[in-house]
């Protein structure tokens, strides 16, 4: 659905958003200065060599080895030339760092290895969902290192930093589905950091939203948990397959008894997979290093139920959708 | 008619070729060499170390393009590929790049070039090469030890929390460090205090003023690099919390201290190959280089200019957008030098008598690539698309460009340039040819694709990908794998020059300064006579004497500086 | 150093590759300068951090400047000046070749530098005692053996509790350093023109903004002004950057002692009979440097107001 991302230009993703039209004049602009001026240094290099090559017995031609008139002239065209770009690059900047009053605002969080938006009504996914010819403005802030939110197909990207909230705001303007990558460099799974953008036609935002935002009621807690391992970013550290990543499988998880990295052992029960949801450092499985992030304040109670019941159910237990 | 026995240079040393006693064995053993306090072996000793350094960067860029033949997986794990990313960068940046040219060519060439017998402060610069050796150990000592994958940058907060051995090789970069600051100082003194007669500041060949712009931004960039590594070993080890959230500190304003050096860092890396081609542009057109005043003062106006632009590589770091629109402006500004210099070198083209010569094929390698590069800058400088554009591989493609294509392209024509004058020989200028080729069209393959891929939105530093990208990576890989051929290439018939090569005469290119006025290789004192120098561009003065395969000048004379003490 | 042929003009060896003797003084002079400009830089991140942060928050080095003794940072004021004076004498024995004042001097200064250490080890350790340390470290707590005025924990402040008063206090040393509590603390100090709080029946507790107006004013005829503040979010940053400042520019005074204890040395030696005296002179210059630089930090941590 929407444009494929194969489309758009030789250089560029297709136009999806109200700056993307204005940034891409701006690098057409600027690469039609570059060729300009690369074929005509490449055409009077390779003139030069020809007709000015070495010929036996032959010394170079006297000419002058200045032209102050000359070389002002090739100073001051690009001096103009670059205020005309900069001029440009500032403008269509200003338009994409000023977001609108009405916009629409999301709050997203980033962290190893997993983005989360949080839409108004409290409701998390693990995926950006938009309403089309919309203002929305997303308020960001990092769990734990610099990460950046980068839509392509929108021409907008912000750093995503600890300890504090930046912003970038963008309208979209064609339904579709694109691409949202983590374009600062943050670790083993920084290249596995993707979401998507869900852009929806008029009045099917809504209600999307409403439907997402009841999963606990609509789905059964074994599914409304599987979900939110999957969206919360409990998979990129623990897989379902019985592989250890950075964190130790979930496979067959409950009810196995574990070597603590201090000694002694425990059986994993439901008390323990909450204690590590909320502080997740107290009791560390040996051969693990401590660096799971709480979720102290992020998770609800009936989520944190619904996500012990998943680890509960035997692997392949039923889906819905 | 002359014949070979009776040439001399301007000097009154042997202008022919001939296996005669030089700086290479005057004095025998190991130690002599690493004790020694000639700069033509320092430089000798450096150029070893650091083409092993650009050889040890290779390998880690052939992993990383060979894991990037598909997407997910190929032959490593992530985490390998991270550290192989970031090693990749540290030594290229750290080992090889930014102590370069100075520290081999410039070295060598710089007291040459002045009739000076040596630089101003020997013992400092054989400390500078110890300096070199003790932090490379260092940093390869952390490779050893379990490797970083930070990236070359190091940014906080991921770098103050992750396992790996960040603090040894951030304190072998501090080292090196060192040994930069001190081979700048070395410079701006020996061109300050040790021009000879008749060399005023404007008489200066212009490999000097690229070298003393360099130094320059050595001595002041380079310690900012020191006291913010030394911030990030603080904080990781004794955790000082100056970029640490947590303990009210900010990651941001690693950012700044981190750029406030790396900027100016790459003109460290640009400037001493802008100063190359201007030797070889003039002497390989026969002509005197177009525009001299411009281009000795654009040097000097990048290495200041490049002080005040950092902040364009943090265009999306959440800094205010006045901070942006001011340091977008002045990015700008400092390209202007910049592209001038290039139409300089191809007015000094115009009219000439040009050969083809294997620097020459590399200085219109350079002149092709480092368009490129630098035009591709302007789409980075400007605020709305670097958005678009900032840390994806167009960011890749582009410093690639200037400092691959720019800067070692550029050194491998000084490297062919002076290669008879360091070693008294000749190479193979049809493998040369080859070599050339191969690595043209292997660098472009490797690296155009990128911009298109950059671009198209492909993220930078990025082990996994969409399969959409697959095509882009794998021209790019073949591309890599061309370019290795060319290098190796390169080092078969460089190494085989040294024992089989055709002897040099003292002046086999024709050209002016004063390097070429002395015996090829020089002998340990350099010049037996006070020099005193002319217009360096002053290629008439010379003439081709076929039995010597080699130039000399007309009037010898007139580059000896009149005897002192006479009344 | 076989290699380098000594040429011998006026008695001064000079190095085969310059010219004369003066060209080798001229080469020496510039690269010292240019080394102390990377000097300058080096620093100059940490008084860049220094501003950022005071800039952002200046309430943490207000605060935290209270916990450094004006006096004995003063004092290693004067003890650098007075080793820069004496430095620069060495400079003028070596030139007129007085090998016996050269070498008092010389002596002198590294003893004005080792006071200046020994008067930094004091500093840091009453620092570590209380654990006033950079960020991580940053643990502060009560010493009540070294009592001499009166604090009160913001509890009590706040309730206006006068029992219990006495025991729940915060010490502050008599020599100026200050001591926080284990929780929430307030620190109160006299204002420059306050009588001492040593008297008897006069407390040093200000009036309750809400609550009852305290003993202030019990038994006193005139009420002394006391400023009152609250230990800020992030105090410890104040911390960091002292000990790293102050910590690299010690490291420095230990690389021109190291310097010094070689020049002296090389008097020993009878290496300045000849009349060099170029290496005094660029170790003296490093040294004024170093003293600059102190004085810097002298004014932007101590003398914060």
């Amino acid at each position: 659905m929407g444009p494929d991302p194969d489309d758009g230009s030789f250089w560029m993703p297709p136009q999806v958003s109200t700056v993307a039209r204005s940034v891409d004049w701006l690098f057409n602009f600027i690469l039609a200065i570059s060729v300009f001026f690369f074929i005509l240094i490449v055409v009077v290099m390779v003139v030069f060599v020809i007709k000015y090559r070495r010929r036996e017995g032959q010394q170079a031609q006297s000419s002058p080895s200045h032209n102050t008139a000359l070389e002002i002239t090739w100073t001051v065209i690009p001096v103009i030339i670059v205020i005309v770009i900069f001029f440009f690059g500032f403008k269509g900047y200003l338009d994409m760092a000023t977001p609108p009053a009405n916009a629409y605002e999301i709050l997203v969080e980033g962290q190893k290895w997993k983005w989360s938006f949080n839409y108004p009504n409290g409701y998390v996914d693990e995926n950006l969902h938009v309403p089309v010819d919309r203002p929305v403005r997303l308020v960001m802030s990092s769990a734990d290192v610099i990460h950046s939110l980068y839509v392509p197909a929108f021409r907008i990207k912000q750093d995503v930093v600890p300890g504090r909230y930046t912003k970038v705001w963008f309208e979209a303007t064609e339904p579709g589905e694109y691409d949202l990558f983590c374009a600062e460099y943050c670790g083993t799974s920084h290249s596995d950091m993707l979401a998507h953008v869900i852009v929806h036609p008029p009045g099917e935002f809504e209600i999307w939203l409403e439907k997402a935002s009841n999963f606990l009621e609509t789905m059964t807690p074994v599914d409304a948990g599987r979900k939110l391992f999957q969206v919360r970013g409990c998979q990129q550290c623990h897989s379902m397959d019985g592989s250890a990543k950075t964190g130790p499988t979930m496979l067959g998880v409950f009810g196995r008894t574990e070597n603590m990295a201090d000694g002694g052992t425990i059986t994993v029960d439901e008390n323990y997979i909450r204690e590590s949801i909320l502080e997740p450092n107290a009791r560390v499985v040996a051969g693990f290093e401590p660096v799971m992030p709480t979720y102290q304040g992020r998770l609800k109670d009936a989520e944190i139920l619904a996500i012990i019941e998943y680890l509960k159910a035997p692997a392949g237990a039923s889906q819905e959708e | 008619m002359t014949d070979a026995t009776t040439v001399l240079t301007g000097d009154g040393q042997p202008a022919g070729p001939g296996p005669r006693d030089s700086y290479l064995n005057h004095g025998k053993g190991v130690l002599s060499w690493l004790f020694t306090l000639d700069h033509k072996r320092i430089g000798i000793m450096y150029l070893a170390v650091i083409l092993a350094s650009f050889f040890l960067g290779g390998v880690f860029a052939m992993f990383i393009r060979t894991e990037l033949l598909t997407p997910g997986q190929t032959i490593m794990t992530a985490d390998t590929y991270n550290k192989m990313f970031t090693l990749h960068g540290a030594v290229m940046i750290f080992l090889f790049i930014i102590p370069g040219i100075p520290a081999t060519l410039g070295n060598f060439v710089l007291p040459l070039m002045l009739g000076a017998k040596d630089v101003a402060l020997p013992r400092l610069n054989l400390a500078s090469f110890w300096l070199w050796l003790i932090g490379a150990s260092v940093a390869v000592a952390s490779i050893i030890i379990g490797a970083v994958d930070t990236g070359w940058t190091f940014y906080t907060p991921y770098s103050t929390t992750t396992g790996t051995a960040v603090v040894a090789m951030t304190l072998g970069a501090f080292i090196l460090g060192f040994s930069s600051i001190f081979t700048g100082l070395n410079f701006i003194v020996t061109i300050h205090k040790m021009r000879p007669e008749g060399m005023t500041w404007f008489r200066m060949p212009l490999f000097l003023w690229g070298i003393y712009s360099t130094a320059i931004i050595q001595v002041l960039a380079t310690p900012v690099l020191g006291i913010t590594l030394l911030l990030l070993i603080a904080e990781r080890t004794l955790g000082v919390g100056i970029f640490d959230p947590a303990l009210g500190g900010d990651p941001v304003l690693y950012q700044h201290f981190f750029w406030f050096y790396s900027h100016p860092a790459v003109y460290i890396m640009i400037l001493p190959a802008m100063a190359i081609m201007s030797e070889v542009i003039s002497v390989f057109s026969g002509k005197h280089i177009f525009g001299y005043r411009f281009i000795a003062w654009s040097s000097i106006a990048i290495a200041l200019l490049s002080f005040l632009v950092w902040g364009h590589h943090m265009f999306t770091s959440g800094q205010s957008s006045l901070t942006n629109m001011i340091f977008s402006a002045l990015t700008f500004s400092v390209a202007i030098p910049s592209a001038v210099k290039v139409f300089n070198w191809l007015a000094t083209m115009y009219k000439g008598s040009i050969r083809l010569a294997a620097p020459m094929l590399y200085a219109l390698s350079f002149l092709f690539l480092f368009a490129i590069g630098g035009l591709t800058g302007l789409f980075l400088g400007s605020l709305s698309t670097d958005i678009h554009l900032h840390d994806t591989y167009f960011v890749v493609a582009h410093f690639h460009y200037v400092m691959f294509g720019g800067t070692v392209i550029a050194f491998l024509a000084g490297i062919h340039y002076w290669w008879p004058k360091i070693f008294g020989r000749m190479y193979s200028e049809r493998w040369a040819q080859v070599s050339a080729l191969l690595i043209f069209v292997g660098f472009n393959l490797t690296f155009f694709t990128q911009f298109v891929m950059g671009s198209h939105g492909m993220p930078r530093r990025y082990y996994n990908y969409l399969e959409r990208f697959t095509a882009y990576h794998q021209a790019s890989t073949v591309g890599s794998f061309i370019l290795m051929i060319g290098f190796l290439i390169m080092a078969g018939y460089l190494l085989h020059s040294l024992v089989r090569g055709e002897r040099a005469p003292a002046n086999p290119w024709g050209g002016a300064t004063l390097e070429w006025e002395t015996a090829s290789p020089p002998p340990y004192f350099n010049f037996e006579h006070e020099m005193q120098a002319g217009d360096p561009y002053d290629l008439d003065a010379l003439s081709w004497d076929p039995s010597i395969k080699g130039y000399v000048r007309r009037d010898p004379s007139s580059v000896l500086a009149a005897p002192r003490g006479a009344d | 150093m076989t290699e380098n042929a000594h040429l011998e003009t006026d008695g001064l060896a000079v190095d085969h590759h310059f010219e004369n003797a003066d060209q080798q003084y001229q080469s020496a002079k510039l690269g010292m300068w240019v080394f102390l400009a990377t000097e300058i830089l080096f620093f100059g991140g940490l008084f860049v951090a220094y501003s950022v942060y005071r800039l952002n928050h200046p309430e943490v080095f207000i605060f935290g400047h209270h916990f450094l003794d004006k006096s004995l940072g003063a004092l290693n004021t004067v003890i650098l000046i007075c080793s820069s004076l004496t430095a620069a004498w060495a400079v003028r024995a070596a030139q007129l070749k007085q090998i016996r004042m050269l070498k008092g001097m010389l002596l002198l200064t590294m003893l004005f530098a080792f006071g200046f250490l020994g008067v930094k080890a004091v500093e840091y350790n009453s620092k570590w005692k209380h654990g006033l340390l950079w960020a991580r470290e940053y643990h502060p707590h009560v010493d009540h053996e070294e009592a001499s005025e009166i604090l009160i924990t913001k509890e009590d402040f706040e309730t206006g509790a006068e029992e219990g008063v006495v025991e729940d206090v915060t010490a502050l040393q008599k020599v100026g350093d200050g001591v926080l509590a284990e929780t929430e603390t307030v620190l109160i100090e006299e204002a420059p023109a306050a009588a001492p709080a040593a008297e008897a029946n006069r407390s040093t507790i200000a009036p309750a903004a809400e609550g009852p107006p305290g003993l202030a004013t019990q038994g006193t005829e005139e009420s002394s002004e006391k400023v009152i503040e609250v230990e800020p979010a992030n105090a410890q940053t104040f911390f960091s950057i002292y000990f790293l400042m102050t910590g690299l520019h010690g490291i420095h005074v230990l690389g021109g002692i190291g310097a010094f204890m070689w020049l002296y040395l090389s008097a020993r030696r009878g290496y300045f009979s000849t009349g060099h005296f170029t290496r005094v002179d660029m170790v003296a210059l490093y040294w004024h440097v170093v003293d600059l630089i102190w004085i810097y930090l002298f004014l932007l941590l101590y003398l914060i107001e």
